[in-house]
């Protein structure tokens, strides 16, 4: 059990945290033909864009009301109704997430009063589906934004009802913001080897996995779960839930529709993913594949081997909650230690993450503990590249932004396969970066002669950084 | 290389098993036989010498799959770490011109590189098609005024053993003594020098540099090694060192021995294995030198060493007390490894004794007391048989054996040439002690010898799942 510390400094430094409406607006992102409207000035939104653009590598559609000052001071139901009838028009979306904003919040702005005279002005559009989501800048993070946004899309797309388990073959996968488009289709295709059919949401794998399509051009996502689908989760057989973060979302799905769930830290390690592999055929009713049986050998393999690597090693991490909390156990599982663990916000599920003390704080924070500890190697966003550069230790990019490393949205960290991966890299990683080499020594007999000439050599050679 | 040549070679009189039925230089056995052959041995032994080019004279095979995977570090020049072939081929081969190639490869590599020297290693097909090194390198360093050395240890001449001795040969009989050394410059505290030699000491994974700053602060400068952070200048001077100390080994012992014939340089055995190991090695140069000052300065620095060592090992200790270790290192080492082990409170319960003399032997059985479990088959099988046998916890050995242990998910601890960590010294044993609990407390044992749970039945717990919530439960479904 954790104890969750926080740093007492006004200025935040090097922050790890990003904004609860760019979670909320990547949950639509994986809804199909839809698009997030945030409640703000116009720069709230380009910015939103900008992050996921150069994160995933994708045109991302992400519209705004941009306020004004006018409409900041006087009010801005105006902006929301015009913004929404304007989407209608042109795009006809079949969802849009409405968000706020630090700045609308502030303002006080109540969206769904804002929504329900939309409704009452354009009866015509009463067929596309508004989402409302309050997503202030000014609490949470990335992670609850993103919860808050499943909640909202559950409230207003999910019938409640009592036909759970009409579809036997067709279950639920709640997702959480912690699966990169690449987790996504590992958990797909986990649940289809034991012939069911996922219906996960988000489904960030078919809206943001990077794929060519045919049209040039769209102002929606091109790919991600169908409101159709999303209407009928009420009749899957059971729920996979993937991150404590949607715990709350969980609730509501199952209070809505009595569907069965099955709950899940994350999905990396041996035993995670056993239990997610044992639930899977207990649902089924079918045997667990050979195909899963021989990751499965692989994996347990690989944790036998890189286990002199990980054995010990100082792992240093600053991540939103649940990206922490599967990290962490990772870590510990394979025998190493969490030195640091650093978090933007604090959370209730924060409490189980398996190490001593969690902060929550900034990479700073990250940075000094890291040091102070001798981390051995630092798991973190692209902001923690320079972190990482000062403190000439290696860095696993995971989590959001990834600007630095090409094919980071696309990695699957879960599964017996993404947890062998993860394995190589990080042993990699440590490996190449070998502290345990003790250092050169001269000695001093070595001031004239031949052994002198080396150490110029050498000296020469380390200055051009050869 | 003559069949005598090779014979004589087996008659090493400073080395126990002469006289012995059972030896260290025995015959390898058709179809049930692992480990390096002659030019193997002879190769370990050399590459380390760091400012050498070590051409290898054959087909592809012999430098080509093997070349930089040793752990020897150097503190400046790297040209060891460069692998260099003839490379041979079929035409090469069939129309003899083999020779003329390792002559113009010497050549390359003296242009290119500029070695301080280079050393030329025999291969079973050089040797056999009857190459004449010797001659081939004569010309050479005739004609290019660099020391050109044959080292004719083909792969079929024996076991790495012999390889090992058939190196030190070429050595003694081509290197050293061809300089005189290099006068001492003063000591910073005003004491004495002392010149001092080490054979058999690689400094694999950097681990004689815990250890060197300790000769340097006693006055003892090493004059040369074989071959640890060596360079050919140094290992030319041998000749005029004080004292010869024989690193855990016997492999190069002909060298020692010759050492003190030819030039009255005397040596002793030790290791640098463990805090009591590496206090007697340095007792043992103060004996043998013979300065009273120096066995003072010795003295001053053990109470010193061991006292910070004793305090870094303590917690270590505690968490590795009671354990029990299976050590297969294949032999020489053994005894130093045993009692490095039992410094930390650990059991010993079995030793490989494959390459050890009655005297090694002997040394163990003082150890382990009298029924010590002694291995000479050293048969995945039979290891791991021991191992259940024996209630072990971790598995000591060389890297050919790290993968038996963990398909069969025991753990280990990789004790030869190619590790990564070094052990030497009295800082090398927290690290050895820090190594030991890593693998043995590691949690992947457990997590890997349970069965998968739809087979066995045993529940999640742990796992960060918690199932199934729900009203209506899975009969709904």
């Amino acid at each position: 059990m954790a104890e969750i510390l926080k740093t007492v400094k006004a200025l935040a430094v090097s922050p790890l945290k990003s904004s609860q409406p760019l979670g909320a607006a990547l949950a639509f992102l994986g809804l199909a033909r839809a698009v997030p409207l945030m409640h703000g000035s116009q720069g709230c939104t380009a910015f939103g864009k900008v992050f996921f653009v150069r994160h995933f590598r994708e045109p991302i559609p992400l519209q705004t009301t941009a306020m004004d000052q006018i409409s900041a001071v006087m009010g801005a139901d105006g902006n929301i109704i015009e913004a929404l009838h304007v989407q209608a028009e042109k795009n006809r979306p079949d969802i849009i997430g409405l968000l706020t904003t630090g700045l609308s919040e502030t303002q006080g702005a109540d969206i769904r009063r804002a929504l329900k005279a939309f409704r009452a002005a354009h009866p015509a559009h009463a067929g596309m589906a508004v989402a409302p989501v309050n997503t202030p800048d000014f609490a949470g993070c990335l992670e609850t934004g993103f919860a808050l946004g499943l909640e909202a899309i559950i409230e207003t797309l999910v019938p409640a009802g009592r036909h759970a388990g009409r579809c036997p073959k067709q279950v639920n996968v709640l997702a959480s913001s912690m699966l990169t488009p690449g987790d996504v289709e590992t958990v797909k295709e986990w649940v289809e080897a034991f012939g069911l059919h996922p219906i996960v949401l988000p489904d960030l794998a078919d809206a943001l996995d990077g794929h060519l399509t045919e049209a040039e051009f769209s102002p929606l996502t091109l790919g991600g779960t169908s409101r159709a689908e999303i209407a009928c989760m009420g009749e899957s057989a059971a729920t996979m839930v993937i991150g404590a973060s949607l715990d709350k979302a969980a609730d509501i799905l199952r209070v809505r529709t009595s569907v069965p769930d099955f709950r899940f830290d994350g999905l990396m390690g041996l035993a995670a993913c056993d239990a997610f592999t044992t639930a899977l055929a207990q649902i089924s009713g079918q045997s667990v594949p050979p195909r899963l049986e021989r990751q499965r050998d692989q994996l347990r393999d690989a944790m036998v081997d890189c286990h002199f690597m990980l054995g010990f090693a100082r792992v240093a991490i600053a991540a939103d909650p649940d990206l922490l909390t599967m990290f962490s156990r990772f870590i510990l599982d394979m025998g190493g230690e969490i030195v640091a663990a650093v978090t933007p916000i604090r959370t209730e599920a924060l409490a189980v993450v398996p190490v001593h003390e969690v902060l929550v704080g900034d990479l700073e924070d990250l940075e000094r503990q890291a040091d102070e500890a001798d981390a051995q190697l630092i798991i973190g966003n692209s902001h923690a590249t320079e972190t990482a550069r000062r403190l000439s230790r290696p860095l696993l990019h995971a989590g959001f932004p990834q600007y630095d490393l090409i094919g980071g949205h696309a990695r699957a960290w879960m599964g017996y396969r993404g947890s062998r991966q993860a394995l190589f890299d990080i042993a990699n990683l440590l490996q190449a970066n070998k502290n345990h080499v003790p250092g050169i020594y001269r000695s001093l007999y070595w001031r004239d002669g031949s052994r002198a000439i080396e150490r110029e050599a050498v000296a020469t050679c380390a200055a051009a950084s050869c | 290389m003559k069949a005598s040549e090779i014979q004589a070679l087996f008659d090493e009189p400073a080395c126990h098993h002469n006289h012995k039925e059972k030896s260290g230089c025995v015959r390898p056995k058709p179809g049930a036989t692992a480990g390096g052959c002659a030019f193997d041995g002879a190769q370990i032994a050399l590459l380390p010498i760091a400012d050498v080019a070590h051409i290898v004279h054959g087909p592809i095979a012999c430098a080509g799959n093997t070349w930089d995977n040793r752990g020897a570090k150097s503190s400046g020049a790297a040209l060891y770490r460069i692998g260099m072939t003839t490379d041979l081929s079929e035409t090469d081969i069939v129309m003899g011109r083999s020779e003329k190639r390792l002559f113009h490869a010497i050549r390359q590599a003296i242009e290119t590189y500029r070695p301080a020297a280079v050393f030329v290693y025999a291969t079973c097909v050089t040797a056999l098609m009857g190459d004449d090194l010797e001659a081939v390198c004569k010309a050479a360093a005739a004609r290019w005024s660099v020391p050109v050395i044959p080292v004719d240890a083909a792969g079929f001449y024996g076991a790495k053993n012999l390889g090992n001795r058939l190196a030190g040969e070429a050595m003694f009989r081509y290197v050293i003594g061809t300089r005189e050394p290099d006068p001492a410059p003063a000591h910073p505290a005003g004491i004495p020098t002392y010149d001092v030699n080490l054979i058999g000491e690689y400094n694999i994974a950097g681990e004689f540099w815990k250890v060197a700053p300790l000769f340097d602060e006693l006055g003892l400068r090493i004059l040369g090694s074989l071959s640890g952070d060596a360079r050919f200048g140094e290992v030319q001077t041998m000749h005029r060192a004080r004292v010869t100390m024989l690193v855990c080994a016997k492999a190069m012992l002909n060298v020692a021995r010759k050492l003190e014939e030819n030039y009255g340089v005397p040596f002793f055995e030790g290791s640098f294995y463990g805090v009591a190991d590496t206090s007697r090695a340095l007792r043992d140069f103060a004996r043998v030198i013979g300065d009273d000052g120096l066995a003072a300065r010795v003295e001053a620095l053990i109470a010193r060493e061991e006292a910070k060592a004793r305090a870094r090992l303590q917690p270590w200790r505690e968490r590795l007390r009671g354990k029990r270790v299976l050590l297969y290192t294949g032999g020489v080492k053994s005894w130093s490894i045993v009692s490095a082990l039992q410094d930390l409170g650990m059991t010993v319960v079995a030793t490989g004794t494959k390459k050890s003399t009655g005297e090694d032997k002997a040394r163990i059985r003082e150890l382990m007391g009298e029924d010590a479990k002694m291995i000479d088959d050293g048969s995945p099988q039979n290891l791991l048989s021991t191992f259940h046998d024996y209630g072990a916890d971790i598995l000591i050995a060389g890297g050919r054996n790290l993968y038996t242990a963990l398909k069969a998910r025991i753990p280990f601890l990789d004790i030869n040439q190619e590790r990564e960590f070094a052990y030497a010294g009295y800082d090398g044993m927290p690290e050895l002690a820090r190594q030991l609990a890593l693998s043995i407390e590691s949690p992947v044992w457990r997590a890997v010898r349970q069965s998968a749970p739809w087979r066995s039945g045993t529940s999640c717990q742990g796992s960060g799942i918690k199932t199934p919530q729900s009203g209506a439960g899975l009969a709904a479904a």
